[in-house]
């Protein structure tokens, strides 16, 4: 059985005046697939994400979802079609209880507060935030946040969801309860991208992993291959996350 | 007419530059503690009075009380700042931008309380009357009080580039947790700014009051077109606010002079929000 | 209604009682005069509230709208003798059209930058018809003195029937923010407010939503401006569009508690009986007195109270649906 082409990205180039942030990036992503997108700071992976999802229109190349073109579609829509993403730097709804944030997303689907509040508690015991429903967004800690902002990425139902750096700053034990939320979601049907730098979650997750460095899509390979190609090592020379080959 | 049209050109530039230092003031404070100081132009008016009884009681020129309403305005700003505005700073943004608007309501009536509604001028400055230079009339106080907005703004923009202070200022402006990790202390940092902000549109009162009625309201409208410069500059940005207020000030007298002079302010604020709208950062804003 | 409990029917209940029958006990006419604005700027607040304490657009230039809707419903009224409570409509119409126009360019405008827009707006407008001679510029327009009565919303013998009136826009406000409130859309403002990005990737169309805020806004608001006309017979641009009006709406809406449904009111409640107390006792011979004393109270509760009254009883996260 073939699978889908999820997501096809060709020739995605990013200019910031002189600067070229995403440079003839392309690659593709199959359906149920999880990829992970890594490179040193500045490699453009969070510009890479904008200009799919919608917050940046690239200068040149096309990016498609499904075989649907969505390269100047609004972040919005995007959303619509099936696309979830988060933030590299967390956002929730402050002033709202985890329950009410979640419910925001749900609505996009289920246009009855009453559905949208089935939906959202359906998401919240599926990622495991069902008992602090009632706590506001703004008292949570970082890993909470976190769960939280892919808890409402899931109220929409995405066909595709893109995670940035949902790992950072998590400890261990937090570290791999998000390594097990990814899989579940995988596990139910979701196709996954995720921008990481924390590469024992790399290497555990990715079916494939592709690496930017500059701007440019340097490699792409399983994690095995990638974390053994010596321009790789070297684009990260001094990065204290180098993986030991396992 | 090509003679009324380069008078008008003349007029607009004699006015963008006290605009412009006005402006610069109200832009250092937005960008160093994303403030709006509504009781901008109430400084103003406190820098105007404070010029106009010095001359009245004691009958110094506004050009030598200069520094006492810089002292002054500077004194004021760094209490208020202490006092009222840092107490909102980590709060509700809708405190904080009501909590300049009841300072400047306090300000202007207690302006009025004290020194009743009147309208005030000053007679007889030491450099006052006109210069002809060709077809075009200067006002001579309007030109000095350039030329003092030119020179006082230049020294603002050394200080912030050149000197220790200035720099920590600038380095807050740009990036606050960047700076506070360099271990500049941004609260002190606020007060200064603040304050200097305060001095500086105090000085431009004081040379405002040579040619322009002093009156407890005169800030309302001053302050106004402050904002408009402000966010046409670009938030932060001092050389951005000094190009814009001379922007607006051509605007306003050919905006009059070509449409209707009654609406010279309108045709301010409609700029202001056709430039937000097109490019929301402002003229030279990050 | 959904989402009502019964202590809040209870309670909602015997408080609008008291308020219907109170005029009927105390029938001072300041007392009459003072409700009455009280109601007028409650009714202005919670409008304002849909757009600033929900959608988290700070408008401090919501006498635009209350001009516009006072001088259309009034235009109407004294040129063609359209009936003051079709041009109640019309006003509050037009007002969303102009709010529409204004607010398309700026859904990207957030904090400071939006609320620095919203008074440039209001300047313009004033300025605008402070100049514009159809509408009698500078001048205003004096209201004809009509036979008195409900179909010509004018009322001569006594303040009794505009309490009544005012009371039931207030009313119709609070009904029409509780229903965004509790809808989908309340939730789409709130998130708004939080994040444009938040919004977007929970597939939020932000300009659309903002547009639709700020529209329900300008037509409660130019209601109460179309009230106004009707109440004090004579409109002009420096009373009824200035800066100043502008901020007493914020300011009743933050000391009530912006983004709850109630607060406006009962910032109203407090702030508008204080502002006519010192207009009254301190304000004579314009020395300024009570203005200042007004700007010493703005000062203090932002400082001290900036969630407003309600921010006494609640904690952050649960919201009175």
């Amino acid at each position: 059985m073939s699978k889908a082409v999820c997501l096809d990205v060709r020739g995605v180039t990013k200019l910031f005046g002189g600067l070229r942030a995403n440079d003839d990036v392309s690659f593709t992503v199959e359906e149920g697939e999880i990829v992970s997108i890594i490179g040193p700071n500045g490699a453009g992976k969070s510009t890479l994400f904008n200009c799919i999802t919608g917050f940046y229109k690239p200068n040149a190349g096309s990016v498609r979802f499904f075989g649907r073109d969505i390269t100047r579609m609004r972040a919005d829509t995007v959303c619509r079609i099936g696309i979830a993403r988060t933030f590299q730097v967390v956002q929730v709804i402050g002033e709202m209880t985890v329950l009410e944030n979640v419910l925001t997303g749900a609505l996009m689907n289920y246009v009855r507060v009453g559905s949208a509040r089935q939906k959202a508690e359906e998401v919240l015991s599926f990622t495991g935030l069902l008992e602090k429903k009632d706590r506001s967004g703004s008292e949570l800690t970082i890993a909470d946040k976190k769960r939280l902002e892919v808890s409402m990425a899931l109220a929409t139902r995405p066909r595709l969801l893109m995670l940035d750096e949902s790992m950072a700053g998590l400890t261990v034990v937090e570290l791999r309860r998000m390594i097990d939320l990814i899989k579940s979601v995988r596990g139910s049907g979701v196709t996954l991208v995720v921008v990481e730098h924390v590469m024992e979650a790399v290497m555990e997750i990715s079916d494939k992993v592709i690496v930017l460095n500059s701007g440019r899509k340097i490699m792409e390979g399983s994690p095995r291959e990638v974390v053994c190609n010596p321009e790789v090592i070297q684009a990260y020379l001094g990065d204290r996350y180098r993986a030991v080959g396992r | 007419m090509p003679e009324q049209l380069l008078q008008q050109i003349v007029n607009g530039l004699l006015i963008g530059f006290m605009y412009s230092l006005i402006a610069i003031g109200l832009t250092l404070i937005w960008g160093v503690m994303n403030i709006v100081n509504f009781a901008h132009g109430d400084f103003l008016m406190v820098g105007m009075f404070a010029s106009f009884w010095l001359y009245t009681l004691y009958g110094i020129d506004p050009l030598f009380s200069i520094p006492f309403c810089a002292i002054l305005l500077f004194v004021m700003g760094v209490i208020i700042y202490r006092f009222v505005v840092s107490k909102v700073m980590g709060g509700p943004v809708l405190a904080q931008l009501v909590v300049t608007f009841g300072v400047s309501i306090f300000i202007a009536n207690l302006a009025v309380y004290l020194w009743t509604p009147d309208f005030r001028f000053i007679d007889k400055t030491i450099l006052s009357g006109t210069w002809r230079l060709g077809t075009v009339q200067l006002s001579i106080p309007k030109t000095v009080a350039s030329v003092g907005s030119i020179i006082t703004s230049a020294v603002v923009f050394l200080f912030l580039k050149k000197t220790r202070t200035g720099k920590a200022i600038l380095a807050t402006e740009m990036d606050r947790e960047a700076a506070l990790l360099m271990g500049i202390n941004t609260e002190r940092i606020n007060s200064l700014s603040f304050g200097i902000g305060a001095a500086l549109v105090g000085i431009a009162g004081a040379f405002l009051s040579t040619y322009y009625y002093i009156y407890p309201q005169v800030g309302g409208l001053f302050g106004t077109i402050a904002f408009s410069i402000v966010a046409l500059g670009g938030f932060g940005s001092i050389s951005g606010a000094f190009i814009a207020g001379i922007l607006v000030g051509l605007v306003q007298t050919l905006g009059g002079f070509f449409f209707d002079p009654a609406y010279k302010y309108a045709i301010v604020f409609m700029i202001y929000l056709i430039t937000v709208w097109i490019r929301p950062q402002g003229l030279l804003g990050w | 209604m959904r989402g009502f409990t019964p202590r809040q029917i209870v309670s909602g209940g015997v408080v609008l009682a008291v308020l219907i029958v109170l005029p009927l006990i105390i029938t001072s006419t300041f007392f009459r005069h003072v409700m009455i604005l009280v109601f007028m700027f409650g009714t202005m607040g919670v409008a304002w509230n849909i757009m600033g304490g929900y959608a988290g657009m700070f408008s401090f230039g919501q006498v635009a709208f209350f001009g516009i809707g006072a001088y259309t419903s009034s235009f109407l009224l004294i040129t063609y003798g359209v009936n003051p409570w079709i041009g109640l409509i019309a006003g509050g119409l037009v007002s969303a059209c102009v709010a529409a126009a204004l607010g398309y360019p700026c859904s990207n405008l957030r904090g400071h930058y939006f609320a620095i827009a919203s008074i440039a707006f209001g300047e313009i407008v004033r300025t605008h018809f402070n100049n514009w001679k159809l509408v009698g510029a500078a001048e205003g327009l004096s209201l004809p003195m009509l036979k008195g009565g409900m179909k010509v919303f004018m009322f001569h013998s006594s303040k009794l029937p505009y309490y009544y009136i005012i009371l039931g826009f207030l009313l119709i406000a609070l009904l029409v923010c509780r229903l965004l409130a509790g809808s989908k859309m309340g939730y789409y403002f709130r998130a708004i407010k939080e994040s444009h990005e938040v919004a977007q990737v929970l597939g939020i169309n932000v300009a659309r939503y903002r547009l639709i805020a700020i529209m329900v806004s300008a037509f409660l608001t130019a209601m109460a401006g179309t009230f106004y006309a009707q109440y004090i017979l004579y409109i002009d641009p420096d009373s009824v569009m200035i800066l100043p009006v502008s901020v007493q709406v914020v300011l009743i809406s933050m000391l009530g508690g912006a983004g709850m449904v109630i607060g406006p009111v009962i910032g109203a409640l407090i702030l508008i009986p204080i502002s006519e107390a010192t207009r009254v006792w301190l304000g004579y011979k314009g020395t300024g007195i009570d203005m200042l004393v007004y700007g010493f109270l703005i000062t203090l509760i932002s400082v001290y109270q900036p969630k407003g009254v309600w921010g006494l009883f609640v904690n952050t996260g649960k919201r009175a649906q």
